[in-house]
């Protein structure tokens, strides 16, 4: 049973179809790359898996140990709570008056809510609270050294560099501790050792943390570097599925990027 | 250089022409027989524009004469100000506990400090809901109606005490917040603002038509006083009860109420202020805060928006509510005219001004918007000009706000 079972997937703008009859699979401890020339669609399956966007018709399956969730059927913010799916945003979404250690708790919202019993524990200030709240701070102390964030643990989030910015946003999705992490370019703007850093952490995670990523990304280094499947959109529709080196050599990809030769 | 300052005057003089030459220009008196007929005064403008002509030059002037300095606001200003500010609250809640026993304290200082400290309480209540869940309310007067109404007619119609209408009154209002929450929830900035603008507008307009309810424009009247506990604060009180002086031995003196009341407010507003401080720290807080930061993020984490928002909704209207209860307690006398639109413009003044956020700053500018012009009221008309100018030199001084830095709530270092 793949973790991501994307079936059908149609999604229609208007007189757009942006998304047409895709399918494809994500296995759990992988990482799959989702690529495209701009424009093709890959942001709005994205928009689909995670709740932002509801289909216009197929289905989006996850299964995993927690249970078998159909991810068109819920809501963004329930996606995130039950299903565990985690995202990252193409144009950084931090919260940038907040500082990188409260993002970080945040994203443990829901854990955190029932510990302090819907904030009534917490306003009488009960010792589970309490203990909730250390634990957080635990995990966010864990993904800080992970991504090299700690010393800058206390200051606010919109005054990290660009590069630290997008290490604080898959932190920010790993401490919800999801069983799918979905990252939308999350190479874009990074420099080489900034890329190499990513591909460090990405397979980092995918083999200690035991969980499916997807990505979408342009940049090659990562796609080639670390992806154990590769899933071609053109058009909205699958061009090429495979591994890296397979789809390389597809002749319908070269196609797709470097344009029709006639 | 000459031409270029008698220039620069000339245009100002000109400004000055253009505004006031209607207005002061032209006033409108009454006639012989009680019509209105258009008088002028045409010499007033002529010295109004003189003025303004020589004081932009010699300022002018005098600007190119002197060396140009620059205020130079020391490095680490801000740094250094931090350590002021750990016991600058406690300060002025200590100040503001001993109030009614420093020598000056008469009806007048306290009545001013009863209102200054509601409007704290107005203030850091809709400082929940524009402050941390960034939620832009212009109808948080509202609020304040229902908790009025609520207490006006449940102690009325019920004969329930302060201390059982309390509660009840903030139920409501949030209730009322919530009611507000839902058809708001996918607005945000200016349209938020519009329909918020429009609910204060209705709940008022509602107060002055139902009449059988709210005795319309007419208002409630005879809205009981507040007791200490059921002992009433009477100087003849009828047979067989105790009055608070004749309780505590004391000389009857109408001063005890109000100082009972000063304390209420006082009791009520910091409780205000201590619980959102607690939700700040909580994951509800949190979430409202990052919810103002950015509601996208907020979704794709888990945070229910709806919850989150309402709850911020609610959590502020109660304390609106609270605040609405002292308000028709202290007054005796509640009508639809004491909530208009100014009254959400003013809180609104006091959370922006004070500094989003900030519950120290919301109770400076509360300090400084009514406090200041209610000091000022022997100057008549003039006071609204102190209220102007508390305002214009917020702004320009502190464009974010009297403390517009914010404080973690959760620190990886030092606790």
């Amino acid at each position: 049973m793949p973790l991501l079972s994307v079936d059908s997937l149609t999604m229609r703008f208007g007189g757009l179809l942006a998304i047409d009859q895709l399918s494809f699979e994500a296995e759990d401890r992988a990482i799959t790359a989702l690529i495209g020339p701009n424009g093709a669609g890959k942001t709005t399956v994205f928009n689909c898996m995670t709740g932002f966007y509801r289909p216009t018709a197929g289905a989006l399956r996850l299964t995993g140990a927690h249970g078998a969730f159909r991810l068109d059927r819920l809501r963004d913010h329930q996606i995130a709570r039950r299903a565990k799916v985690a995202r990252t945003f193409q144009n950084i979404r931090v919260f940038p008056r907040m500082t990188v250690l409260e993002n970080l708790i945040i994203a443990q919202h829901k854990a955190l809510m029932r510990a302090s019993l819907f904030t009534v524990g917490g306003l009488l200030g009960l010792p589970r609270y309490q203990a909730a709240e250390r634990k957080a701070v635990e995990r966010a102390r864990y993904w800080l050294d992970r991504v090299g964030l700690t010393e800058r643990a206390d200051d606010e989030a919109g005054t990290l560099p660009y590069g630290g910015q997008r290490r604080l946003e898959i932190a920010r999705a790993m401490c919800g501790e999801p069983v799918l992490l979905c990252l939308d370019e999350p190479a874009a703007g990074l420099n080489a050792r900034e890329t190499a850093r990513l591909n460090e952490l990405l397979t980092f995670i995918r083999d200690q943390h035991r969980i499916g990523i997807v990505l979408i990304e342009h940049d090659m280094r990562v796609v080639m570097g670390i992806s154990d499947r590769v899933v071609v959109l053109d058009y909205g529709k699958k061009i090429a599925d495979g591994p890296p080196a397979q789809v390389r050599a597809d002749p319908a990809v070269i196609r797709a990027y470097l344009g029709e030769e006639t | 250089m000459i031409g270029r300052i008698v220039k620069d005057a000339g245009i100002a003089a000109l400004i000055t022409f253009a505004l006031a030459g209607p207005i002061v220009g032209l006033p409108i008196l009454s006639g012989p027989q009680g019509n209105f007929v258009l008088g002028s005064r045409f010499g007033d403008v002529a010295i109004a524009v003189a003025v303004v002509f020589v004081g932009r030059a010699a300022y002018l002037a005098l600007r190119e004469a002197l060396p140009r300095r620059r205020i130079a606001i020391p490095l680490g200003w801000s740094a250094a100000a931090a350590p002021l500010g750990r016991w600058f609250a406690p300060a002025l809640i200590a100040f503001a506990v001993l109030l009614p026993l420093l020598p000056f304290a008469d009806r007048r200082v306290l009545d001013v400090a009863i209102l200054v400290v509601t409007y704290v309480m107005l203030g850091w209540g809709l400082n929940v809901v524009v402050g941390l869940a960034g939620l832009l309310d212009l109808g948080y007067v509202a609020f304040y109606a229902v908790g009025a109404y609520s207490y006006a007619l449940l102690a009325i119609s019920f004969g329930l005490s302060f201390w059982e209408c309390l509660p009840l009154a903030g139920l409501f209002a949030a209730f009322f917040g919530i009611a507000l929450g839902f058809p708001v929830l996918r607005l945000r900035g200016d349209y938020l603002a519009i329909v918020t603008l429009g609910f204060g507008e209705m709940v008022r307009i509602i107060l002055v038509n139902w009449t059988s309810l709210t005795g319309g424009p007419n208002g409630i009247t005879g809205v009981p006083r507040p007791s200490f506990f059921g002992i009433p604060f009477s100087a003849n009180p009828p047979e067989g009860t105790t009055s608070f002086h004749q309780l505590f031995g004391l000389e009857f003196s109408s001063l005890h109420r109000i100082v009972f009341l000063y304390y209420l407010v006082l009791a009520l507003a910091l409780v205000t202020n201590a619980v959102t401080l607690r939700i700040r720290k909580l994951p509800l807080g949190r979430a409202w805060e990052a919810l103002r930061e950015d509601e996208i993020a907020c979704r794709a984490l888990g945070v229910n928006p709806t919850a989150t928002k309402l709850s911020a909704f609610a959590i502020g209207a109660m304390f609106g509510g609270f605040a609405g209860s002292l308000f028709a307690t202290r007054q005796g006398f509640i009508s639809p005219e004491s909530f208009t639109f100014i009254e959400s413009a003013i809180i609104l003044a006091i959370v922006v001004l004070g500094g989003m956020g900030s519950q120290v700053g919301v109770a400076l500018a509360a300090i400084l918007l009514i406090g200041v012009p209610e000091w000022f009221r022997d100057l008549d008309q003039y006071r609204m000009l102190a209220f102007g100018a508390a305002m214009v030199a917020i702004m320009v001084w502190r464009p974010a706000g009297l403390l517009s830095r914010r404080a973690p709530t959760i620190r990886l270092k030092g606790g």
